[in-house]
């Protein structure tokens, strides 16, 4: 995704204090389809020590504007974040998407203004992925969840590529009483989903889900773990309509103890 | 002459892709090998990061350079008693080969592989102009055969299956016993060989691309793994190097470190089987060589390109590991992108090459999953510059206007929290009442290319903002009870 210099910028380090101000970026898809993940990413933040706020003015990300080429709108989203965002120790988003793009896309949107600019950095060196914050800012890795289940986890590229978030989920999840993780093929293969990517391309995003798929499937597992939303949704789809049994949850149900809802594309039993 | 480009339908060339069994066996053969060949080779090779960091330097200070560095190989080539010409475009390039085949009345050409020679469409131009060229790398030669255009940057022939390779050479070679076994890869390489060398004797020049142009030494490279290359440039009166501007680099040393991230990243092998430097026309003192060395030097819009916000697509050396690591490429493979370059740099080559306009959906056939940018020899960052064609498109309305009108929608409730909380309130709620006990919908309004292929999740039924709100207010309560 980038690796671009002119965000480095030195970050906090670990463990951090308790009583950390952190705001949680909902993200829209979390907002509107799964609020579970956002509750989940509260009661965690909250065990490792953090007073939680959800500052009211957040939408969402302005991915989509950015990916399509609008820049002038991701701008204006970006702004608006920012603003809704720099009053607090940190920034954590249960989305390496979402979180990628305030870390590493904001400043570099940003770049040019000489107000804006310095913002987007110190909110980006502020801002991190939700396991990631837990295991390497928090240091903590044991949630004392529990869970019979044979998982396998999928990278989203974001999570992958942008916040080099590989070990943290794999950590917590080692601390989940009874759920066993069996590693898939090309963890590093994208799902298909790519934001609008899965709308303009439906069949080429199916066939890349449909490969995905199958080497969940080659693990065994019964559960699907990811850290994105917007994966987790469209492998959830893509399974459901094709009559797999496997469950799809965000990593943050799991690790909170919170799997009483439905998995995702599930039917309701009440 | 060059290639017409079918990229703008790239949607109805993946739909077709897709459904192209042969070519699904053949895309997921390669995908195995080649990302595991990669990793072996890195892997032994701790300074292999390193080494990619140097190639990016080098390539942006080439990049900076480019003037100086391409008088200095003219001269040097001038020295050596070669030619270079100087070609703006694809017209001037075929004008200047034409003349120089015509120069010894050539009819027949031979050819290494040379994608700037698939650019410039020089096979058919000189076909039509009377002389044949003959394809002498493998692939090349397969392709050639079949009609079709190259799907691959260094596997021309990745789409085809070695049966139907079989089947190809059985139409073409009309002497071939049709007892002869041709089972395997190794029969066909020399079957292909029999008939290669024939051509190769009587070729009165010699076609070649170059990886490197090295200008302090006036010297051209080319890596190949079959050798048909050496005797392409070696056999012939004349040798042509087709190269575009931004092949050229300093000295033999920078090209020495171009090749040690090269075959690593397009073929996992530490080195080709062949590497092999050119120096002008042969000397009093050689035993071979042409008797006339050209390079045929094109630009073909390249340079309109430097100091733009896309310049960084021209470090670019042809590995093809980006296409080999692409998730797109693997389910759809080189044709569907509808021209010479295909993959994730095809995606940013070919707006440059035949106009954005003539390439709309190629920056927008990515997730920008980044794995490209993860394995780029040079580190192109390659989803960032889609993007930036992207933002090309968007400025200039070539987005469609469906997409176009839907963000625009979308960016008025973004820019809006409170608009924003009402609307998503009504969708929660909509979204979970369509699904009912099912919690998952076969179709949705507004969602059908969502729901061609996949269920959509039901919402839970109230935003988290929804409850986030009333769960503060329950606590306000709380607190002062």
């Amino acid at each position: 995704m980038n690796s671009q210099p002119g965000t480095a910028q030195p970050e906090p380090q670990g463990p951090i204090k308790a009583g950390a101000n952190v705001a949680l970026f909902v993200t829209c898809l979390v907002d509107l389809f799964r609020p579970s993940v956002g509750f989940a990413a509260v009661k965690l933040l909250e065990e490792a020590g953090c007073r939680v706020s959800v500052p009211d003015s957040q939408t969402c990300c302005g991915q989509p504007a950015y990916n399509s080429g609008d820049r002038k709108t991701a701008v204006d989203i970006a702004r608006q974040t920012i603003a809704a965002f720099e009053g607090f120790d940190f920034v954590v988003a249960p989305s390496g998407s979402c979180g990628g793009m305030i870390k590493h896309h904001y400043p570099q949107l940003l770049g040019d203004d000489a107000q804006w600019g310095p913002r987007a950095e110190k909110l980006a060196a502020r801002t991190y992925e939700l396991t990631q914050f837990l295991a390497e800012q928090c240091g903590r890795t044991d949630f004392g969840a529990a869970l019979a289940a044979n998982c396998t986890y999928h990278d989203s590229c974001s999570s992958l590529r942008e916040m080099k978030v590989k070990a943290a989920p794999r950590d917590l999840l080692k601390n989940v009483a009874g759920l066993t993780l069996t590693e898939m093929e090309e963890t590093d293969a994208c799902c298909g989903f790519g934001g609008t990517f899965c709308i303009k391309f439906p069949d080429v995003s199916n066939s890349m889900a449909a490969r995905k798929v199958e080497t969940i499937a080659a693990t065994g597992a019964d559960l699907l773990l990811a850290g994105d939303l917007g994966c987790l949704m469209n492998l959830a789809g893509k399974m459901k309509r094709d009559g797999s049994t496997v469950q799809v949850r965000h990593v943050a149900e799991v690790l909170a103890g919170m799997t009483d809802e439905p998995a995702i594309g599930e039917e309701r039993t009440s | 002459m060059s290639l017409v480009p079918t990229s703008n339908a790239f949607k109805e060339n993946a739909t077709g892709a897709l459904q192209d069994k042969p070519l699904q066996e053949a895309l997921g053969i390669a995908r195995h090998h080649s990302i595991q060949t990669r990793l072996n080779t890195v892997a032994k090779m701790p300074e292999f990061e390193t080494l990619r960091d140097i190639g990016r330097d080098l390539k942006n200070h080439i990049i900076a350079n480019l003037d100086t560095y391409l008088l200095q190989f003219e001269q040097s080539v001038t020295t050596r008693g070669g030619k270079v010409h100087w070609c703006p475009d694809g017209d001037s390039a075929r004008a200047k080969v034409l003349e120089i085949c015509r120069s010894v009345n050539a009819k027949t050409v031979t050819k290494g592989k040379t994608m700037i020679g698939e650019e410039i469409g020089i096979n058919d131009f000189l076909f039509a102009n009377g002389i044949e060229p003959v394809e002498t790398d493998l692939g090349e030669y397969i392709i050639q055969l079949r009609g079709e255009t190259p799907s691959h940057i260094i596997g021309p022939a990745l789409h085809v299956t070695k049966e139907q390779v079989e089947e190809t050479f059985r139409e073409a070679h009309t002497d071939l016993d049709p007892a002869r076994n041709l089972e395997d890869p190794a029969s066909l390489m020399a079957e292909a060989r029999e008939k290669l060398r024939a051509g190769f004797l009587k070729a009165d020049v010699g076609i070649t691309g170059a990886n490197f142009l090295i200008a302090d030494e006036g010297a051209t490279t080319i890596v190949t793994n079959e050798g048909n290359g050496d005797l392409t440039q070696t056999l012939p009166r004349i040798h042509i190097v087709l190269a575009s501007i931004e092949k050229v680099v300093p000295s033999l040393k920078d090209a020495m470190t171009l090749l040690r991230i090269l075959a690593r990243s397009a073929t996992g092998q530490e080195q080709s089987v062949y590497t092999t430097f050119s120096s002008g026309p042969r000397r009093p003192t050689d035993l071979d060589g042409p008797e006339e060395f050209h390079v045929v030097l094109i630009d073909n819009g390249r340079s309109a390109y430097l100091g733009s916000d896309l310049e960084e697509m021209l470090r670019c050396i042809r590995c093809g590991a980006c296409l080999d690591h692409c998730p797109v490429y693997h389910s759809v493979g080189g044709h569907a992108y509808g021209w010479v370059y295909s993959g994730p740099i095809g995606s940013l080559l070919t707006p440059m090459l035949v106009g954005v306009e003539n390439a709309k959906p190629l920056p927008n056939a990515s997730t920008l999953c980044g794995r490209c940018e993860s394995v780029c020899p040079v580190r192109i960052p390659i989803p960032k510059l889609l993007r930036n064609w992207r933002e090309r498109e968007f400025a200039r309305a070539i987005t469609p206007q469906m997409e176009r009108s839907g963000l625009w929608f979308w960016a008025f409730m973004a820019k809006r929290p409170l608009l924003y909380r009402l609307v998503t309130r009504i969708g929660a709620r909509a979204l979970f009442n369509l699904a009912g006990q099912q919690g998952r919908l076969r179709s949705a309004p507004l969602a059908a290319g969502w729901t061609k292929h996949r269920d959509l999740p039901a919402s839970q039924g109230r935003t988290f903002h929804e409850q986030w709100k009333a769960r503060k207010s329950q606590a306000g309560k709380g607190a002062r009870s």
